[in-house]
């Protein structure tokens, strides 16, 4: 059971690291990426590749992940520069199906459905039995490095032409800001946050296919926002622990419910999942930590 | 010379020319007003000028740049400002952020400036904020500063939208229909803003149905109709004119 915790703990922190790249996106900037997984699976292949075949170490393949999946949300945002905010969400959500359909075919580079296996796992051999939750802790401290650095962002002027841009994007061009260079650092800092949790998976479960990357893994990084609190750091992490603690409680209905099948059960989940989403938004309908409002009217 | 000066703009939509070559030339520290019957192309004018649009022809100068189809970033940068005609608060940032986004020279904009937070990132941001309880003072905004946009009444709005101007230190507020969907009590305190502003050196182009307020506040008047200028002068003269008088009342038979 310890284990299994201790699993569940390491996936949720790898989730709030998605949620938190898609409330930098998406909470702070309004631009909505359905493609996140795309860049999660980018990163993920990136480092699993680096180290598997080029032997490279696993730092390096970390600092690549990030980079590239940065250098791709850049060039996603400059790609569509002349679209209608809508259509973001749309050749997102097509780019995440891209970054599945090449893994799963480019089978020279990838490995197609058969996936990367062996994926190093860091200080392994040291560590022994005790690698997951060195991990876990492993994977706390980088949630916690993350909310640091996005909390400086939330607050500074950077984030507050994030959050204009998300509130009317010609307003804050008339304010004097490059609404087209705010977004494409938005699409990179969110992107290489994305890709950061992909190496994280990587090389936490050893073992990467291109079936891992679907795009319900999306709808749930939304769902954890959603809940937690769009445009709050803090309720990005706890709503992503919130999500996980519900899709694995609710495997346990299977005691509860003996007389359903397997695929009932497996309907009845998604279900729960989303009158959760809904008994949240009704009760609190900002999510569960509202995005914060700095109070500055005050004497000096 | 002129501070503003628009020559021959022309906008067409498909089929319909918005403006068919307007001109129309804002004096340095004065208040000009834009009046016209709707549809004359007062808004597009205000939106070919801002960068909002691309003008098909003709120049707009600035102080004597050349601004013909600048990004409104960069006629942020060189002092022209707008608001809008309904009124575009940032509806979830406070009143005082509103106010401080304006503020020019933010070296805390970049993400590498905003994780580590120097000093003169804090120091400028200090300054900023000094400079945006100022002006919600003035324009008696003060006790709502920390609300949300959205939660603000439409007067305030409509404040707030002259504040954010202010705050880019501007040599030019262009103010789209400052007083529509506002008490006459509060339409006349913006008035009485506007002219304080003045009197400090502000230049500002004025689109306005009210023209009581055009009245009381423009020194010098153009009209505009189906998109070119049929007249200017002062308010008094052009009351008088029965060109003027046409376009508002419909043509004598």
């Amino acid at each position: 059971m310890t284990s299994y915790l201790i699993a569940m703990a390491t996936f949720a922190s790898i989730y709030a690291i998605l949620a938190l790249g898609l409330n930098v996106m998406w909470g702070m900037a309004g631009m909505v990426n359905l493609g996140i997984v795309g860049f999660y699976a980018f990163g993920a292949y990136i480092s699993a590749l680096l180290t598997v075949n080029a032997h490279a170490p696993i730092a390096l393949g970390f600092l690549a992940a990030m980079i590239g999946t940065a250098a791709m949300g850049a060039l996603v945002t400059l790609g569509i520069m002349r679209l209608r905010d809508d259509y973001l969400a749309i050749v997102t959500l097509g780019f995440a199906e891209v970054v599945r359909i090449v893994a799963e075919n480019e089978i020279w580079l990838t490995r197609g459905t058969d996936g990367i296996s062996g994926i190093p796992q860091p200080l392994k051999h040291l560590l022994g039995a005790d690698f997951n939750l060195a991990y876990l802790i492993f994977c706390l401290v980088i949630v916690a490095l993350t909310l640091f650095v996005l909390e400086r962002v939330r607050t500074s002027p950077f984030g507050r032409v994030l959050r204009a841009i998300r509130e009317d994007a010609q307003v804050a061009a008339f304010a004097g800001k490059d609404v087209l260079k705010f977004k494409v650092k938005a699409f990179a800092l969110g992107g290489a946050l994305a890709g950061l949790a992909g190496a994280l998976y990587a090389h936490y479960t050893s073992y990467i296919v291109p079936e891992i990357y679907v795009p319900l893994l999306t709808i749930y990084i939304f769902l954890a926002l959603t809940a937690g609190g769009i445009g709050n750091n803090f309720g990005a992490v706890i709503g992503a622990f919130v999500v996980v603690f519900f899709l694995e409680s609710t495997r346990f209905l299977i005691g509860v419910v003996p007389w359903l099948s397997a695929e009932q059960l497996a309907a009845l989940r998604e279900f729960l999942v989303g009158l959760g989403l809904l008994l949240v938004l009704y009760a609190r309908p900002r999510g569960l930590m509202p995005e914060p409002l700095p109070r500055l009217a005050g004497p000096s | 010379m002129a501070l503003l000066d628009i020559k021959g703009l022309r906008q067409r939509f498909g089929g319909v020319a918005a403006l068919d070559g307007a001109d129309v030339s804002v004096e340095q520290g004065r208040i000009t007003g834009l009046i016209g019957p709707n549809g004359a192309g007062k808004t597009t004018l205000f939106n070919a000028v801002t960068g909002a649009l691309r003008p098909d022809s003709g120049t707009v100068t600035f102080d004597g740049t050349d601004i013909t189809g600048w990004r409104p970033d960069r006629l942020a940068e060189i002092g022209l400002s707008r608001t809008f005609q309904i009124a575009r608060g940032l509806a979830q940032l406070t009143v005082i952020e509103n106010l401080m986004l304006y503020g020019k020279r933010q070296q805390g904009e970049t993400f590498c400036a905003a994780v580590l937070r120097g000093k003169a990132v804090r120091a400028r941001e200090e300054e900023l904020r000094g400079r945006a309880i100022e002006v919600a003072r003035e324009l008696d905004i003060i006790h709502v500063g920390d609300n949300r946009a959205i939660d603000l009444s439409g007067g305030q709005k409509k404040l707030l939208e002259l504040g954010r101007a202010l705050m880019a230190a501007p040599k030019l507020i262009m103010l789209d229909e400052p007083a529509a969907g506002i008490n006459p009590t509060l339409a006349k305190k913006l008035g009485e803003h506007i002219l304080a502003l003045k009197v400090r050196g502000l230049t500002f182009l004025i689109v306005e149905h009210n023209m009581g307020l055009v009245a009381a506040l423009c020194d010098h008047v153009v009209v505009l109709a189906q998109g070119k200028r049929l007249a200017e002068g002062r308010f008094a003269e052009l009351r008088a004119d029965r060109r003027v008088q046409d376009i508002y009342m419909g043509h004598r038979a």
